[in-house]
C-alpha cells in the first residue's frame, strides 16, 4: 500500500503526523482502540455532543468487551456512535475520534466478536481476560517470584513448584517479568 | 443595495434565498423547521448541539443547518434515514447524560430537550452509561444552578455576554466534565451575576430556575388570620402575560381574573403595584425636575428594575450618583403597606406578610437587601413569587383561571393611572415620568399623552423632546450590553442626556427572567412576543380614565394624610435608598 494521504484515508488511517506504528499479533486491536478513544476522549472540548458524549459512550462500550462483559449488540452500538461521532462532530477531533474503531471493526472484527464470544484475547494484552499461571514443569522453586508479588498471592518453598492465589491476583505481571526461567505462563 | 440571489435546493425543492441566508432559515421559507436545541435567533450562532444536522451533496459528514450558509447549487437534504438516525442518536446521548427526574421537574411538559427526544423519536435507550455528578448550587437567593440538567448548549452563556453584557457565566472545565457556572463556580451571589434570570428564559431544560418561594406562601396563607395577614401586590407586566400560562393567546389582559384568584388563594388584600408606579413617578419626576432646576447629577437614571441596580453595583459604580434614589416601585408599595396601610388598619407591622407577584428574578434579591428593610431586619417584602411561581399555584389550588370572574384591587393602593400600567413595557416609566413631567414644566393639564418616541421593543432609542422651551435629550435603553454604551456615552461626555431609562431584561418586565415561558413553538427572547405583550398593556392604559401618575387621587392623598411632600423628608426616608459599590468576592 502507497503510503500517502488519499491511500491512507481509503484504508480507514490518517496521514495525522506523517508517524507510523507497526503493531504485531502480539497487540490486541480492541486495545488499540481503547487506547487511542482514550487520548480523544480526554482530549474532547465537551462542546458539540456527539463528540463530549458519544467518545464517552464508545469508550464504555469499549472498557465492557476488553473487561469480557461484552454482548454481540455492543459492536452494533459502537459502530453506530462511531459513524455519528465521525459524522456529525463539530471539528475534526470528534470527527476522526472513531477512525481506530471503525477501521479495526472492519479489519479486525473477529478480534472483537472473540473477546466477546470466547472472552479472550489471543494477543493477551486485556488484563481481565488473562490470568498468571505457574508452569509445574518449569519452575524450579528460585523463590525471585515470591517476593516481587505486591499482593503476595505467589507463594511456594525453596525448590517447591510456585503457585499463584488467582482471587487474590491483580494480574500486574510482576512474577512473569522476573522469571528467569520462563515458569509464569500469561494465559 | 440589493442582496445577491443564491439558488439552492432542499429536499429536491428549488428555491431561491439572498447570499448569507442559513440552511436553517432557508429551510423555514419552504415550511420545514429543522429541529433545534442550542440555536437561538437572537444569539450568537453556537453549532454544538448539533441537532440540526443535514445532508449536503457532497460532503462525507453532515454539516449544521444552524451554521452553513447557502451556497450557488447546493443540494441539501434535510430529511433521510440517516439524518433521522443521526438527530434522534444525538438526542438519545444529552438524555443518557441527563437526570431521569422529568416527572418531578419543574419544566416537565415545558421542557424542550422533552419535546425535541419527543419529536425524534427517542422511544428507547440504546446508549446508557454513566452520567454527570454536580450538586445543585441553591445558595444564592434569586438563581439556581442545577448543572446536571444542563446540555450545555450556551444559550446562557451567549445571553449572559452578549444581551445582559455581563458575561457571568461560561463553561469549566472539559470533554464530559464540561460544566456551566459563573468564575470559579462560585456561589451565584458571590458572582457578578445581576439576578436577571435571562439564563432561565432561555435555558432548554431546568438547570437554571428561581429561588422557589411558593411554600413560604402556602404556609403563609395556611396561618390563622389573626396572626398572619396576608397582602399581595402585582406588577404591571403580570397582568399582560399570566393568561399564556393558562392557554390564553398572547398579550390576553387578565387583571381582573388575575385579582379574582388572588382573592381564591385566600390573600387578604390585593393590592396592585402600579399604585406605587404613580407614586414612583411622582417622586422621580420631583427628584428629576429638582435636578434639572439645580443642574446637577445630570443625567438621571431611573432605578425601578432592580436586576440594572445590581448591575450598577458591580459594573458602573461610578453612576451611582446619577441613579434615582427611588425604591422600586414593589419596594415602595411594600413600606407604604407595612407602614402607612398597617398603622390605618391598626396591624403590627410583624404581622402583615407582603406578598410581591413579579415577572422578575432579581426581585427576590431585591426584596433582601438589608439596606431596604424595617429598623429591626424585618424585610419590607416577604416573599416573592414570579408569574410562573404564581401561575402554578393557581393550577396547584385547582382555580380555573380562565373562566374567572372580574375582580378589582383593594382600595386605596389598588388605584391607578394608566401611566402605571405600562412600566412593564420598555420606554414606559420614561414615557410615564414625560406625562407628569410635560404638564409640570409647561402648567398645561392638558399636555402630550402618547410619546410615540419612546414605545416600542427596540433595545435603544434616543430623542430630544422640546417641552416648554427647554430641549430634554432622553434616552430608554433594555438589554444591558444596550445600556452599557449609553452609560459609555455618558461616562466619555460623548452624549448629554437628561433622563435615561434602564431596564436590564430585553423588552423590559414583560419579558423579564420570571415570565411563563413561550409556549414549544415559539423562541424566549422573541421580539414578537415582546411587541405583543406590550401592546396589551399600552391598551389597558388607552381604556384607562386616568392616564398620568400626579392625577391619581389615591396618591394625592398618601401625600396629604401621611408623607406630606414629595421628596420631603417621610418621602425620603420611606421610599428613597442608597446604593454602593459591590465588586464581587474575588474581585475586590
Amino acid at each position: 500500500m502507497e503510503v500517502d494521504f488519499g491511500p491512507l484515508a481509503k484504508a480507514g488511517s490518517i496521514m495525522g503526523s506523517g508517524g507510523m506504528i507497526v503493531l504485531s499479533e502480539e497487540d490486541c486491536m480492541v486495545d488499540i482502540s481503547k487506547f487511542y478513544l482514550t487520548f480523544t476522549q480526554e482530549e474532547s472540548c465537551g462542546k458539540c455532543t456527539p463528540c463530549r458524549e458519544g467518545t464517552t459512550r464508545m469508550l464504555e462500550i469499549l472498557e465492557k468487551v476488553t473487561s469480557g462483559k461484552g454482548e454481540m449488540s455492543d459492536l452494533d452500538r459502537l459502530e453506530r456512535l462511531a459513524k455519528l461521532c465521525q459524522q456529525t462532530s463539530l471539528c475534526g477531533l470528534g470527527r476522526a475520534a472513531p477512525n481506530p474503531i471503525l477501521s479495526s471493526l472492519k479489519h479486525f472484527r473477529e478480534e472483537y466478536v472473540e473477546h466477546i464470544v470466547d472472552k479472550k484475547c489471543a494477543a493477551k494484552k486485556c488484563v481481565a481476560l488473562i490470568k498468571y499461571e505457574i508452569s509445574a514443569d518449569t519452575c524450579i522453586g528460585c523463590t525471585v517470584c515470591a517476593p516481587n508479588c505486591p499482593t503476595e498471592c505467589t507463594t511456594g518453598t525453596r525448590k517447591e513448584v510456585h503457585v499463584i492465589d488467582q482471587d487474590r491476583c491483580v494480574k500486574c505481571g510482576q512474577c512473569f517479568e522476573v522469571c528467569r526461567f520462563d515458569a509464569v505462563e500469561r494465559v | 443595495m440589493i442582496d445577491k440571489m443564491i439558488n439552492l435546493t432542499i429536499d429536491g425543492d428549488p428555491l431561491q434565498v439572498p447570499a448569507g441566508t442559513t440552511v436553517l432559515k432557508a429551510a423555514e421559507k419552504l415550511g420545514i423547521n429543522i429541529p433545534r436545541l442550542c440555536y437561538h435567533p437572537n444569539l450568537s450562532i453556537e453549532g454544538a448541539c448539533r441537532v440540526c444536522v443535514t445532508q449536503v451533496k457532497g460532503f462525507n459528514h453532515f454539516l449544521t443547518a444552524c451554521s452553513q450558509e447557502v451556497w450557488e447549487g447546493m443540494e441539501v437534504q434535510t430529511n433521510s434515514p440517516e439524518i433521522r438516525q443521526a438527530r434522534r442518536d444525538i438526542v438519545e446521548l444529552l438524555l443518557d447524560n441527563h437526570p431521569r427526574d422529568c416527572q418531578t421537574c419543574e419544566r416537565d411538559g415545558n421542557c424542550e430537550l422533552q419535546k425535541q427526544a419527543y419529536r425524534l423519536g427517542v422511544r428507547e435507550r440504546i446508549f446508557n452509561g454513566e452520567r454527570k455528578r454536580f450538586p445543585v448550587e441553591d445558595s444564592g437567593q434569586s438563581v439556581i444552578r442545577t448543572p446536571e440538567k444542563c446540555i450545555l448548549c450556551g444559550r446562557c452563556v451567549r445571553v449572559c455576554s452578549e444581551v445582559q453584557g455581563v458575561s457571568n457565566l461560561s463553561q469549566h472545565g472539559r470533554g464530559f466534565h464540561t460544566v456551566v457556572g459563573p468564575a470559579n463556580l462560585s456561589n451565584m451571589d458571590d458572582s457578578v451575576c445581576i439576578q436577571c434570570g435571562q439564563c432561565v428564559a432561555v435555558c432548554p431544560t431546568a438547570a437554571f430556575l428561581e429561588k422557589d418561594h411558593t411554600e413560604r406562601v402556602w404556609e403563609a396563607l395556611a396561618m390563622p388570620r389573626d396572626v398572619k395577614h396576608v397582602v399581595v401586590q402585582v406588577a404591571p407586566a403580570i397582568r399582560a402575560t399570566i393568561g399564556e400560562a393558562f392557554g390564553l393567546p398572547m398579550g390576553t389582559p387578565v387583571t381582573g381574573k388575575l385579582v379574582t384568584a388572588l382573592r381564591r388563594m385566600g390573600f387578604d388584600e390585593v393590592f396592585d403595584t402600579n399604585y406605587s408606579a404613580d407614586l414612583t413617578i411622582i417622586e422621580e419626576a420631583t427628584e428629576f425636575l429638582s435636578r434639572v432646576q439645580k443642574g446637577e447629577n445630570l443625567p438621571l437614571l431611573t432605578s425601578c428594575s432592580p436586576g440594572w441596580v445590581n448591575f450598577l453595583e458591580k459594573f458602573y459604580p461610578e453612576m451611582i450618583k446619577h441613579t434615582s434614589s427611588c425604591k422600586s416601585p414593589m419596594q415602595m408599595l411594600s413600606t407604604l403597606i407595612k407602614t402607612y396601610y398597617a398603622e390605618k388598619k391598626g396591624l403590627d407591622p410583624k404581622d402583615v406578610y407582603v406578598v410581591g407577584i413579579m415577572p422578575c428574578v432579581a426581585k427576590k434579591f431585591e426584596a433582601g437587601r438589608p439596606e431596604q428593610a424595617m429598623e429591626d431586619g424585618m424585610p419590607y417584602t416577604d416573599a416573592v413569587l414570579t408569574t410562573r411561581e404564581l401561575a402554578w399555584m393557581i393550577k396547584s389550588y385547582g382555580i380555573d383561571f380562565v373562566n374567572l370572574p372580574d375582580g378589582e384591587f383593594d382600595r386605596p393602593l389598588g388605584i391607578s393611572s394608566g401611566a402605571a400600567d405600562i412600566f412593564g413595557a420598555t420606554g414606559g416609566v420614561m414615557e410615564a415620568a414625560l406625562r407628569t413631567a410635560a404638564v409640570k414644566l409647561t402648567g398645561d393639564e392638558l399636555g402630550p399623552l402618547v410619546f410615540e418616541e419612546v414605545r416600542g421593543v427596540t433595545g435603544l432609542k434616543e430623542t430630544t423632546l422640546r417641552i416648554n422651551g427647554m430641549d430634554i435629550n432622553i434616552a430608554v435603553s433594555n438589554g444591558l450590553t444596550n445600556a452599557k454604551h449609553i452609560l459609555e456615552a455618558v461616562k466619555h461626555g460623548d452624549k448629554q442626556y437628561h433622563l435615561i431609562e434602564i431596564m436590564a431584561c430585553p423588552g423590559g418586565c414583560i419579558m423579564g427572567g420570571g415570565q411563563p415561558y413561550p409556549p414549544l413553538d415559539h423562541d424566549p427572547l422573541d421580539p414578537e412576543t415582546a411587541r405583543i405583550r406590550a401592546k396589551a398593556l399600552y391598551d389597558i392604559d388607552a381604556k384607562k380614565q386616568l392616564r398620568r401618575s400626579h392625577e391619581n387621587p389615591a396618591i394625592e392623598h398618601l401625600y396629604a394624610e401621611f408623607l406630606g411632600e414629595p421628596n420631603g423628608e417621610k418621602a425620603h426616608k420611606l421610599l428613597h435608598t442608597h446604593y454602593e459599590a459591590r465588586m464581587p468576592r474575588g474581585i475586590r
